[in-house]
């Protein structure tokens, strides 16, 4: 019996049940090894098999299993381009959180500008302000306030800080980690102003997204935004990822005593719940060239090993591209459904 | 509080079963009883901020919406 199912970049693939099974069971043994945590057992590698060996085009969880949704982007995927999986709907902010709620069926909502980085949003900070006050009175739903902190901008040619990205090639090693020192200071800075400020609007919750896309500097600034909104306002933050491992672009960063470069999820997991973070989102990237059997297997047991130890709600990233889910812009539901239920079903997830 | 506490949280002040939280059927007419909104269109039936004020006294909870729009308005005890 051929097996039909998805590779890395969405494209079909048809499997025999035993080469399923090897590509389930060589995907957990990569993140095992990787970051030295269990692989999964017989029973969930028996519970994935069957999940893709079903030929039905969708899958979900058993009922009384559903879990909670949080998002990111915004209306992004409403009003955006292709880029965020966007359909360019004539559609303001305001009447797409007000979709997501009552015709998507979003059990959260996070408000922010398309132009989804702190550093241009903080010139935007009045009109952020705005909505989120409107849109609070009109809303039944959680709203989070959320961005990137994208320590990239930053750097030249974007911003006024020298780029380690030049300085690294000319073996300018101690150049490269003080100018990414000085950055991180500016959009920690950046990060505090702006979640200060909606939370004072009434925004629900921070949620900050693709935390350490530059790295271990740009983790150390979130940590420390996290640790000063949760410490002052205690109210939620939540911390969604960019990769599963914290690259170490300066590589002497440290947090509570942990260097932060090499950090996989279950020790990124930690470092977030010491500095307060009230939600965490692991992302674990796909592999375009390996199966989805491949990739999925391999993301949920990064997540589990999170699951398994967190004290706060794990909400794994399941969007193109990440958990399991093929690399494409708009990816098959017979592969997104199955990556959601497995990140509850093994995952042991809180929320997606 | 991680999923499953949460659920039996809101059911226990709801008072019904954790698995009754995920039934449209049966929430439905639980949110419209209670007041606290519904996703459709129903006239009289409270909607926005006034149906988190609602949400808030009835799981005992504090929402930062809330809080702000209280002290907006002065409504704050």
């Amino acid at each position: 019996m051929k097996i039909l199912t998805r590779m890395g970049d969405s494209s079909s693939v048809e499997m025999t049940r035993d080469e399923l099974r090897r590509d389930l069971e060589e995907g957990t043994e990569a993140a095992a090894t990787k970051a030295k945590i269990p692989p999964l057992t017989e029973n969930e590698i028996d519970y994935l098999d069957d999940m893709f060996a079903c030929p039905s085009r969708i899958w979900g969880v058993e009922r009384g299993h559903e879990v909670v949704m949080t998002k990111d982007g915004c209306v992004n995927a409403l009003n955006s381009s292709r880029m965020s999986s966007g359909v360019v709907a004539p559609v303001n902010r305001e009447v797409g959180v007000r979709l997501f709620e009552s015709m998507l069926g979003f059990d959260s909502m996070e408000v922010s500008h398309n132009d989804y980085s702190v550093k241009p949003q903080r010139f935007l900070k009045a009109l952020e302000q705005l909505h989120m006050e409107l849109l609070q009175e009109t809303t039944i739903f959680p709203l989070l306030y959320g961005f990137m902190p994208n320590l990239g901008l930053y750097y030249r040619p974007d911003g006024s800080f020298e780029n380690p990205s030049d300085l690294l090639p000319l073996g300018k090693i101690d150049e490269a980690r003080k100018t990414q020192e000085a950055a991180l200071q500016a959009c920690q800075d950046d990060c505090i102003l702006m979640s200060d400020c909606m939370l004072e609007m009434g925004a629900d919750g921070i949620d900050y997204d693709t935390v350490a896309s530059t790295g271990d500097a740009e983790f150390l600034a979130v940590l420390k935004t996290t640790e000063h909104v949760a410490g002052k306002t205690g109210l939620p933050v939540e911390i969604g990822m960019s990769s599963e491992m914290v690259l170490g672009f300066h590589g002497q960063l440290e947090y509570d005593g942990v260097r932060l470069a090499g950090l996989w999820p279950h020790q990124q997991l930690d470092l977030c719940e010491k500095a307060g973070t009230a939600i965490f989102g692991p992302v674990v990237n796909t592999n375009t060239r390996k199966s989805t059997p491949w990739n999925l297997s391999r993301a949920v047991t990064f997540v589990k090993a999170c699951s398994e130890v967190a004290k706060i709600p794990i909400h794994a990233n399941v969007g193109m591209g990440v958990g399991g889910v093929p690399m494409f812009e708009t990816p098959a539901v017979d592969a997104v459904t199955r990556c959601s239920a497995a990140m509850v079903e093994i995952g042991r997830c809180d929320g997606l | 509080m991680r999923i499953t506490e949460a659920k039996k949280y809101v059911a226990d002040k709801l008072h019904v079963s954790p698995l009754d939280l995920s039934d449209p059927h049966l929430m439905r007419n639980l949110r419209e009883e209670l007041d606290i909104g519904v996703v459709t269109g129903v006239p009289g039936v409270a909607k926005g901020i006034a149906a988190k004020i609602k949400i808030a006294e009835l799981l005992d909870i504090k929402i930062n919406s809330v809080e702000q729009f209280k002290k907006k308005t002065g409504l704050h005890a």
